[in-house]
């Protein structure tokens, strides 16, 4: 509130009417009375989409994972495409809370709530995955380090598949801390306002009897500092060690020493267009286009347009070093990917990932909702085929040609993948009914420095003959910092 | 400030419309020599913490060490398990190949910092699913900000001091709450 900024950035809070209840009522309306026939049809959509998910999930676990497409050659496919592409989704929630939050990027908060919910339930979707790839999914719980009656049989340290087990484990617990701390005080929020005892009564135990006192606040913003500074090398190490799975490998084409750079800018690069989908929908479904603007989209399609060149440059890099290298199988492995029977998997590959983002260097695509939201979704296509591309096209012609196949999805492979985007989007909007979609204390923190309110406030003060407010302040010398500090009328209607 | 807001149960409650001018009201007060027994406020505000007299919180260093003991737990289990209990030659790797135990190790150490500094977190400021907190005022986690004044044990001059001192500092309204313990929760 009493930061400075220039009035040159664009106001991050629009609309001349706000002010903290204005805020709080903007926010916690979409929680309240009955949901819309709109949020009921994509409701029913998505949970029906995320039942036939499960039905094929069940389909799996009876007859086994025979039933996927998977071959002798091609034993890891579809579901590991989609376990890398749920998680490099997940990324840039945390990247959007934690490292924005270190890096004191205000826009943030019109968006960090929902990206973290979506980084969790993304999570979700991608760790069912590996779980029903295992076949006997009852014994997942092997994949854990305890004492027992094997030997004791211990998991293997240096594998980087146990690897994935601890981050993605460690991840999960630690999103979704950091998700709810901050959800407490705007669960409080929503207490304070119930017209019910039953409301008043569930929202308290959500809030966990948060009341807002000077130390509360005090530790709450000591505890998100630290975990996201945290959940950085967190969100960085994920990434990298999924990157491991196949760097580690000795599969030309898998075995690359870029994979972890280019692994986490890709999810960075997947991630916010999957938060730009979101958010795209999330603001027109609940009317918070003031608070999810256009310089929000705006910010996003920057950070999208710099990762998709990231991962553009990666794509040639790993041509290039393939040549470069002199050696037949890894030069083999790239032609092939690039011109091989899936080549029209790299191809779609590089349009949605490489080509397509470079268009946001035009302010006006990079403003424009509705290009924002075609090219974000182009981006998760994109991102999905990059898997599929690294995945499918390294296995499919291995080091005997008379192994060499094709592989082909079954309608079970594109059941579960399908469910996972039911399941994410039915979580997603039970979230957006039921929790506060935009963190309510943070975004009426900036409220003084970066609403429009604020803005037209601060423009005024300029004037030294301000007469009321020397007065009001003895502070006529300060000028406009002052006066941007100490106006008293930004909260009276 | 006092620890436990339950310590009393008669309250002067000041609340203003703006933290600015909430900052101003707590130096003033203070340098009055009254004591304030808390400030609530629906958002963190910034430079509260020096002009109420709170320390420093020490969650950070908590943090800190919950995450060595991270390190230390994952470094002594994988040397137990790889080394000793169950050694076996992977990939022609030492039996004790450190370099590839790092990712588990630092993963623990995010996990037990984190969720130790959580558990921390909800202790200190004590809250828990189920918690029935004391509400001064419904609209603290709404627009308004309050101060509060415990006065079980002031005086008729003292409160009226308490009173007037607010209202000269710009509080849009002064009230006094009361708890009793057989209120209706949430009330």
């Amino acid at each position: 509130m009493s930061v400075y900024e220039s009035p040159l950035r664009e106001a991050l809070i629009l609309g001349d009417d706000k002010n903290y209840s204005k805020i709080t009522d903007d926010i916690v309306r979409n929680t309240e009375g009955k949901p819309p026939l709109r949020w009921w049809i994509a409701f029913v959509i998505a949970s029906a989409t995320a039942l036939f998910g499960v039905f094929c999930l069940a389909w799996t676990v009876w007859y086994g994972i025979g039933v996927w497409g998977l071959n002798k050659t091609v034993d890891w496919a579809w579901d590991i495409t989609n376990f890398v592409w749920w998680i490099g989704i997940g990324h840039a929630g945390t990247l959007i809370s934690a490292v924005l939050l270190l890096f004191r990027q205000k826009w943030r908060t019109g968006i960090n709530r929902a990206a973290e919910a979506m980084t969790i339930f993304a999570v979700i979707c991608a760790g069912l995955f590996p779980i029903f790839h295992m076949g006997r999914v009852w014994m997942a719980f092997f994949i854990f380090p305890y004492p027992n009656t094997r030997g004791p049989l211990w998991v293997n340290f240096t594998s980087p598949l146990l690897w994935d087990v601890f981050a993605i484990s460690t991840y999960f617990t630690v999103s979704l801390l950091f998700w709810y701390s901050g959800l407490m005080p705007d669960f409080a929020t929503i207490r304070d306002r119930a017209k019910t005892a039953r409301r008043k009564m569930i929202y308290n135990v959500l809030s966990f009897g948060w009341m807002g006192t000077a130390k509360q606040w005090q530790r709450f913003e000591s505890l998100s500092l630290v975990l996201a500074g945290l959940s950085t090398p967190l969100v960085l190490s994920v990434h990298t060690i999924v990157s491991f799975d196949f760097a580690t490998s000795v599969i030309p084409g898998w075995h690359t020493t870029i994979f972890p750079p280019y692994f986490v800018a890709g999810a960075i690069f997947s991630g916010f267009a999957m938060v730009q989908t979101l958010m795209l929908i999330t603001r027109k479904l609940f009317s918070l286009e003031d608070y999810i603007t256009t310089a929000h989209l705006e910010s996003m399609n920057k950070v999208i347009v710099l990762t998709g060149s990231i991962v553009g440059v990666a794509y040639i890099t790993e041509l290039v070093i393939a040549w470069y290298s002199g050696y037949l199988y890894e030069q083999y492995a790239f032609y092939n990917r690039a011109l091989g029977p899936y080549k029209w998997a790299y191809i779609s590959m590089m349009t949605c990932n490489v080509l397509s983002p470079q268009v946001f260097w035009f302010k006006k695509i990079r403003t424009s909702v509705f290009w924002s939201f075609v090219l974000s979704i182009f981006v998760n296509v994109g991102m999905w085929f990059e898997r599929f591309v690294i995945i499918v096209t390294s296995l499919h012609r291995d080091f005997l040609p008379s192994s060499w196949n094709y592989f082909t999805p079954t309608w079970v492979d594109m059941g579960i993948y399908v469910g996972t985007i039911g399941i994410f989007f039915t979580l997603f909007l039970l979230f957006a009914r039921t929790f506060p979609v935009i963190a309510i204390a943070e975004v009426k923190a900036i409220f003084r420095s970066s609403s429009e309110v604020s803005r037209a406030q601060m423009s005024a003060p300029l004037d030294f003959s301000d007469a009321h407010h020397a007065d009001d302040h003895g502070h006529a010398a300060g000028g406009a910092h002052a006066s941007i500090q100490h106006n008293k009328n930004f909260n009276e209607q | 400030m006092s620890a436990s807001s339950l310590d009393y149960n008669k309250f002067v409650v000041g609340l203003y419309d703006h933290e600015a001018t909430l900052l101003k009201a707590i130096k003033k007060i203070r340098s009055n020599g009254v004591e304030i027994h808390d400030a609530l406020s629906p958002f963190p505000v910034h430079g509260i913490d020096p002009l109420l007299g709170l320390k420093e919180s020490r969650i950070h260093t908590a943090g800190f060490f919950f995450g060595m003991t991270g390190t230390t737990v994952g470094l002594s289990l994988i040397t137990f398990i790889a080394k000793f209990n169950y050694p076996m030659i992977v990939g022609g790797k030492p039996y004790w190949a450190i370099p590839s135990y790092i990712p588990v190790i630092f993963e623990m150490t995010v996990l037990y910092a984190a969720v130790g500094m959580v558990l921390t977190y909800l202790i200190r400021n004590k809250l828990w699913p189920g918690r029935v907190p004391r509400i001064f005022d419904k609209r603290t986690t709404d627009h308004l900000f309050a101060l509060t004044f415990a006065i079980d044990e002031k005086s008729e001059a003292d409160i009226n001091k308490i009173k007037s001192l607010l209202n000269d500092t710009g509080a849009i309204e002064v009230n006094t709450k009361e708890f009793h313990d057989t209120d209706e929760p949430l009330s």
